[in-house]
């Protein structure tokens, strides 16, 4: 209805509280660089209300003081125009769009400002049709589908993608970049709390792209230095562990999905899938499932069904047993512990 | 071949090999309400998909090919067809002249459009319609596999060829075929925006042409123009595609403006505020449309300095637009108001349109655009400036022009039924769809996860569009039982204020018995009030000459429709139809150059007579 606009200030603040889960609005910025972009949405949006309050208030006294009643005859002054009048609505709109274009300009190279000093981190995000790749030249770790970030750094991403165009989103953090194939794309983010944040792909990308979320995994700076150090050492060997059963998943991972999945820098191939070294952490199976037995079993039984057009090999007849010990073995994958 | 005998006929073979601007603007029509009902249905299929979170009504991919060629189908099938049929009928009736300036380009524009928007359509029959979005971004539309982006690229190149002829005769038309005394600063609105769009087409279909034809050598010959792999540049494709497709969404809007500029007036019964403002206004937008194009790419990492740039050239924009506004509402005060159906798309228009406006201009903040970029705001935002600009437009001028063009009046019981029905669910579908971009909603997307506080707005959105379909179907109801609404004078609403509206209902063939002489703006309305209320003559009555109707046109889209399909099907070997269609196309195209054709002439009797014995 045309006048549902008036409601538009108090629907934001209203929303504002409520709706939108905290780790993926907008509207909740936790981090530097999501907060200047909320703070010029919310700028141009008072300006927007401002412009649409005042041609609402001209629209309705218009159409209740000149609507045609019975009782008029006249025939109305063909009025030609009022060069102040055009004065008047040329300038002001620009001194408005001037006081949104200036603090933009400054922002957008703030934004821009993604030349690595010492004090950075770089992590190198590479997009696959449907999943992502974090790798971190610094420490020579690449880690899959969640990025561990140490919280109050600067991090600097260089976006890139192997097959077609994503965009690398996580709302609460930073605005998007495309991951283009061919081109590399810088941007930063910054968390100052720990948080486990979602992220989306947010470019067309093939039939399970709504389904190629990620995770930015904020911690403490020691708890990264931990992480990234027993990421290039591996997960605990399960041989030590006198876990039988996850012994035997390993010898079927071996056999079955080392080829395209690595762990801890073993295994895995360019056109493989995620690497797999923290597995037994993931927050969520293949990126938005539920992390369960019984979602990964079906997963990789028959991936399609879950990320139409991936590039995983479906294990159909893998027998119980085999899978059984496979997900055993994908449990202890752990480097936190 | 003489008048009597064009007149025998069969009704079929007329309308196969017309000529006539008015009778090509219905087919325009006619074809554009078909693929706005099919748009229509694709996106409640859509709707339909998102109601629930998680929802399995449609598999991924197929929920992929309906975001496709609904975009793709209201765009180029339904949103500037419909327009081009207005502009077809109206504009020469406004300015003055009995047909545009070539007839039978006319005709093969049409057909052109119809023969792509229905090879585009048979895409979904034969192995699955395109799949990579309207904007068709590469690698995803150069590797997607299967054919639908080969109907794609072919079916848009072939009906973009006919709107690149459309647009071409619309501009020659308004600069040689103005009644005597029409200065360019005498046309209505409606003429002058249109003359504009003209311009943007021609200008802007020929990168769309370029991208096109690439696409094409990428995906029939093997080219290697966007393959990284081989030093190819996936950008370049986006840069073409936008210098197309964001003047493109000018063409669309700017008839509509001009839409409004005549039926605000009439129904104000006021002259038009600011005149010279709004047609200046008008070709600013138009030369600005082709300043800010990469405000679409702000994400694809052009740097600061180049998003700085086009955020600041596309804020511009809002400046002319703005000043649009405030004449219309200038004009509306001290008016007297009639609130008819088509006033009342008119008016409704105001408020929806600045809306879509408003975050337009939030959308070129580039630093905030990261955050925009991709999500259901850029949706909401497009819908309300092309339902909430276009479609009402379109609905305005419908209801304004249906007597004129169909000789009777629409309902209005049922019009206003159907334009409430409508702008409710309008707002309803795409005022939360802001709120879903923002709470991490992005474009495109088969479905998204429970528990994401995505659910509620979602539902309520899907509602919305189900309320515009039903108010749809009403429209199209009303079409029918309107029919005995017949209308015989010359100027139905009593108000009209352009020249379409002093000529005798139902169109005479030949429009003008006389060319008017045109004293003023507002022809019509000068004579009513400063003259004896008819239009006087710049010619004395006399035979009239018109042109032969030609079935050339249609051997020509039919042509390029069978090639399509040698080039579609070049893998497996079909290469052959594509030399056989382009033989039939320049065939028929070599017959129409050597072939004498001088036309024919209405005799003065029969002119009078029709005149009703003046």
């Amino acid at each position: 209805m045309k006048h549902l606009w008036r409601l538009l200030p108090f629907t934001f603040i209203l929303l504002l509280a409520g709706c939108g889960k905290q780790n993926l609005s907008a509207l909740d910025p936790q981090g530097p660089v999501s907060e200047i972009q909320f703070s010029l949405i919310m700028l141009s949006l008072y300006i927007m209300i401002f412009v649409i309050v005042v041609v609402f208030v001209i629209y309705v006294l218009v159409l209740i003081r000149f609507r045609d009643r019975p009782e008029h005859t006249h025939i109305p002054k063909q009025v030609h125009g009022n060069k102040a009048l055009e004065v008047i609505w040329t300038t002001i709109p620009i001194v408005l769009l001037l006081i949104l274009a200036v603090p933009n300009v400054m922002q957008t190279f703030t934004l821009a400002d993604t030349e690595p000093t010492d004090a950075d981190m770089v992590v190198r995000v590479h997009a696959h049709q449907f999943w992502w790749e974090f790798e971190y030249p610094d420490y020579d770790i690449v880690a899959g589908q969640e990025m561990y970030i140490p919280t109050n750094t600067k991090i600097i991403l260089e976006l890139e993608a192997s097959d077609v165009i994503h965009s690398f989103w996580v709302p609460a953090l930073a605005g998007k970049q495309d991951n283009v194939p061919g081109i590399m794309n810088p941007m930063w983010i910054e968390a100052p709390n720990e948080g486990v944040y979602m992220g989306k792909c947010t470019e067309l990308c093939g039939p399970a792209h709504w389904q190629m979320d990620f995770k930015v995994i904020a911690v403490d700076p020691d708890t990264f230095e931990t992480w990234a150090a027993n990421m290039v050492e591996g997960p605990q060997d399960v041989a030590d562990t006198g876990n039988e059963l996850a012994v035997e998943g390993r010898a079927v991972f071996e056999q079955s999905c080392i080829s395209c999945h690595a762990v801890a820098g073993e295994g895995g191939n360019p056109q493989g899938g995620p690497d797999l070294t923290n597995f037994g952490e993931r927050i969520v199976a293949a990126g938005y499932l539920e992390f369960n037995d019984d979602n990964i079993e079906a997963f990789i039984r028959d991936p399609q069904r879950y990320k139409p057009g991936n590039a995983m090999q479906a294990f159909p007849n893998m027998s119980q047993d085999e899978m059984d010990a496979l997900i055993e073995y994908l449990h202890t994958l752990k480097v936190l512990e | 071949m003489s008048y009597a005998k064009a007149q025998s006929k069969s009704t079929l073979w007329d309308w196969l090999t017309t000529v006539d601007h008015k009778k090509i603007g219905i087919m325009y029509l006619v074809a554009g309400a078909f693929f706005f009902a099919l748009g229509g249905l694709e996106a409640i299929l859509m709707r339909i998909q998102l109601m629930f979170p998680e929802f399995t009504f449609l598999p991924a991919q197929t929920f992929n090919e309906l975001l496709t060629m609904h975009g793709t189908t209201m765009i180029f099938l339904a949103a500037m067809p419909l327009l081009f049929g207005l502009m077809n009928y109206i504009i020469p009736l406004q300015i003055g002249a009995r047909d545009v300036a070539f007839p039978f380009l006319n005709s093969l524009g049409f057909w052109l459009f119809l023969f792509g928007g229905i090879l585009l359509n048979i895409s979904w029959f034969v192995g699955g319609a395109p799949d990579a979005g309207w904007t068709a971004y590469v690698p995803l539309s150069s590797e997607s596999p299967g054919t639908g982006i080969d109907y794609y690229v072919l079916g848009l190149q072939v009906s973009g060829a006919g709107t690149l002829i459309g647009g071409i005769n619309f501009l020659v038309t308004i600069i040689n075929m103005r009644a005597p005394g029409m200065s360019m600063m005498r046309m209505p609105l409606f003429t002058w925006s249109s003359f504009v769009a003209s311009i943007l087409i021609l200008f802007a279909f020929p990168a769309l042409t370029i991208g096109l034809l690439l696409l094409m050598l990428e995906r029939v010959f093997d080219a290697t123009y966007f393959n990284v792999g081989m030093g190819g540049n996936v950008i370049i494709w986006q840069h073409l595609f936008w210098i197309f497709g964001h003047p493109e969404v000018y063409i669309l809007i700017l008839p509509a403006f001009g839409i409004f500029s005549e039926v605000i007036p009439t129904f104000a019964k006021k002259r038009l505020f600011g005149y010279s403002a709004m047609v200046f206004a008008t070709l600013i937008i138009g030369f600005l449309g082709f300043m800010v194009w990469a405000h679409h790419m702000f994400t694809v990492g052009m740097g600061p300095v180049a998003n700085s740039i086009f955020a600041v050239a596309t804020m511009a924009i809002a400046v002319p637009t703005g000043i649009k506004i405030f004449n219309w509402l200038l004009t509306l005060w001290g008016g007297r108001i009639r609130f008819t159906t088509a006033n009342l798309f008119a008016l409704a228009f105001i408020p929806s349109f600045v809306m879509g406006g408003v975050t337009g201009v939030m959308l070129a903040t580039s630093a905030a655009n990261y955050q925009f970029h991709d999500t259901y705001f850029v949706v909401a935002h497009f819908h309300y400036v092309i339902i909430g600009g276009v479609v009402l437009g379109l609905f305005a001028g419908a209801y304004y022009w249906w007597p004129r063009i169909f000789g009777y009046k629409l309902d209005e019981k049922l019009g206003k039924i159907f334009f409430w029905l409508f702008l409710i669910g309008f707002h309803l579908t795409f005022f939360v769809q802001h709120f879903l971009g923002l709470i991490g909603m992005p474009r495109r997307v088969a479905s998204y996860l429970d528990g994401q506080g995505l659910n509620a707005m979602n539902l309520i959105s899907t509602i919305g569009a189900f309320l515009m379909a039903v108010a749809f179907i009403i429209f199209v109801v009303s079409i029918f039982t309107s029919r005995n609404n017949k209308v015989t004078e010359e100027d139905p609403w009593g108000d009209g204020r352009t020249l379409e509206w002093t000529i005798p209902t139902p169109t005479p063939e030949y429009n003008f018995a006389q060319t008017p002489l045109v004293r003023d703006v507002d022809a019509l309305w000068y004579e009513k009030y400063e003259g004896d209320g008819k239009m006087k003559a710049a010619e004395p009555l006399g035979d009239i000459h018109m042109p032969n109707g030609s079935i050339l046109p249609i051997v020509i889209s039919l042509g390029l429709f069978i090639a399509s399909f040698g080039f579609i099907y070049h893998h497996a070997g079909f290469t052959w139809l594509a030399v056989v269609g382009l033989a039939i196309t320049f065939g028929a195209m070599f017959v129409r150059s050597i072939k004498e054709d001088h036309g024919y002439h209405i005799p003065v009797d029969e002119i009078t007579n029709n005149k009703g014995g003046e």
